[in-house]
């Protein structure tokens, strides 16, 4: 009987496909991941064992451990659409059709209206250095600038959604299509400072809120309860 | 790394003509698949990683913080926790609030504190939860009707009802472990309030009374 031969040397794997499969997945992950924008002010948010992710429409007020605020809202066109109203309910906001392109795209803005222009305009430096000083938008009840993004924030969403051609009933059905409000405040925040937030949202008649946690799991011995 | 196959290729003829070289490339990829996979778990962790996770918390319409009369609450049912400064200072009684004899137990939110004692004080109704649970997990009833199911069944009108009183230093994290825990323990009834002050000016005294 011959004896079996045993191949010398390394054995040649052809990773041809393997290689073509590790690049699918790595240009897709690229193309899908969406990272963060840089965020003019950190907050640590507490945590929770809620597994829901956060909805994709959603206007933000975060509030730091100072009680400064800053708004945020997603959706490029929907931003685009607020900041107009925002300048016809404050007429000394002048901000050309450059300025609103530049808004549209930032991410939580933390300024009074008095700044907001320059802060729009500012180079990534100055904007930083804006953000580490600002006093957050002021939500006195003599001037509730918050409450005015609230209201802009609502109606330039809701336009845009006009302009898409999404109905208020497609809306009731599909909550992905709703705007949601969140608020994400840091774990050490004291409460009267959130509540001041909630309440405005309050009187907007808006009680519904997100708050943003991050997930901790414990052990489910406990009772299921709805996800 | 890389090199081509030079076997029976080349000259050697007996014309000595050049020609092309025949045979395949190989090309050593493990570097490429080294670095693919490199990228591969980085987007991987990054894309899952930056995803923040919310509770979803419903505050009542009424803005008047004075007007508790409106909602009548059986004493019996109401499940008072206080939320003072530290992150210690979490207190709470049950029943009407009495300056003179109600008594205000420290409890904490690990899972011996605060979550056994709602857990207790839910047990009717965290076992009906357990039940239609499993119920939904063996597929015997489906999504909707578990969703209808859950919310009659915590929306019991003898369930308790808790609420949560803050003062104005109340640490945000605090009032957010507190509505974690009434999710976990299934109580659904719950009410956030600013504490009054005869119970801010009691809570103090029993904060210095146990050398908080």
């Amino acid at each position: 009987m011959p004896k079996v031969k045993l191949p010398k040397g390394a054995p040649a794997l052809d990773m041809t496909p393997m290689v073509d499969l590790g690049f699918l997945l790595v240009t897709f992950f690229m193309l899908t991941a969406k990272f963060r924008a840089p965020e003019p002010v950190m907050v640590d948010t507490p945590s929770s064992t809620s597994n829901e992710p956060l909805p994709e429409k959603v206007m933000m007020v975060t509030v730091d451990t100072d009680g400064r605020v800053f708004w945020d809202m997603s959706g490029k066109d929907a931003r685009a659409q607020m900041i107009k109203d925002m300048m016809v309910t404050h007429t000394e906001l002048q901000l050309g059709e450059k300025d609103i392109e530049r808004f549209s795209v930032m991410g939580p803005i933390g300024q009074p209206i008095t700044k907001l222009a320059e802060y729009i305009r500012a180079d990534e430096r100055l904007r930083t250095q804006m953000d580490a000083t600002t006093e957050g938008i002021p939500t006195d009840s003599l001037n509730n600038e918050l409450a005015d993004w609230i209201t802009a924030g609502y109606g330039g969403f809701a336009r845009d959604q006009d302009a898409k051609g999404v109905t208020i009933e497609m809306m009731t059905e599909d909550r992905d299509l709703r705007l949601s409000y969140g608020i994400k405040a840091d774990g050490d925040t004291d409460y009267e400072k959130v509540e001041k937030v909630i309440d405005i949202f309050r009187k907007k008649e808006i009680y519904i809120f997100n708050m943003v946690t991050d997930f901790e799991a414990f052990d489910s011995d406990a009772a299921g309860s709805v996800e | 790394m890389a090199n081509v196959n030079t076997e029976g290729s080349g000259g050697g003829g007996k014309h000595g003509k050049k020609r092309a070289k025949k045979g395949s490339v190989y090309l050593d990829m493990t570097p490429m698949v080294d670095l693919a996979f490199l990228l591969i778990t980085f987007f991987m962790l990054a894309t899952t990683l930056s995803k923040p996770k919310t509770t979803e918390l419903i505050y009542p319409k009424e803005l008047d913080k004075d007007d508790t009369t409106k909602t009548k609450l059986a004493d019996e049912l109401a499940f008072i926790l206080l939320l003072g400064e530290e992150d210690e200072h979490v207190f709470y009684y049950t029943g009407k609030f009495k300056p003179d004899t109600t008594v205000m137990i420290q409890t904490n939110f690990s899972k011996d504190g605060l979550r056994k004692i709602l857990f207790d004080k839910n047990k009717r109704i965290n076992d009906q939860v357990v039940k239609l649970r499993e119920l939904f997990d063996s597929k015997q009833v489906d999504e909707e009707v578990y969703k209808e199911e859950y919310s009659r069944i915590v929306g019991d009108s003898l369930a308790p009802f808790v609420i949560i009183k803050t003062i104005e230093k109340s640490k945000w994290k605090n009032v957010i472990n507190a509505m974690d825990e009434l999710n976990i323990t299934n109580v659904k009834k719950r009410a956030i309030q600013d504490m009054a002050e005869s119970e801010d000016i009691a809570l103090r005294q029993r904060i210095a009374e146990l050398g908080l």
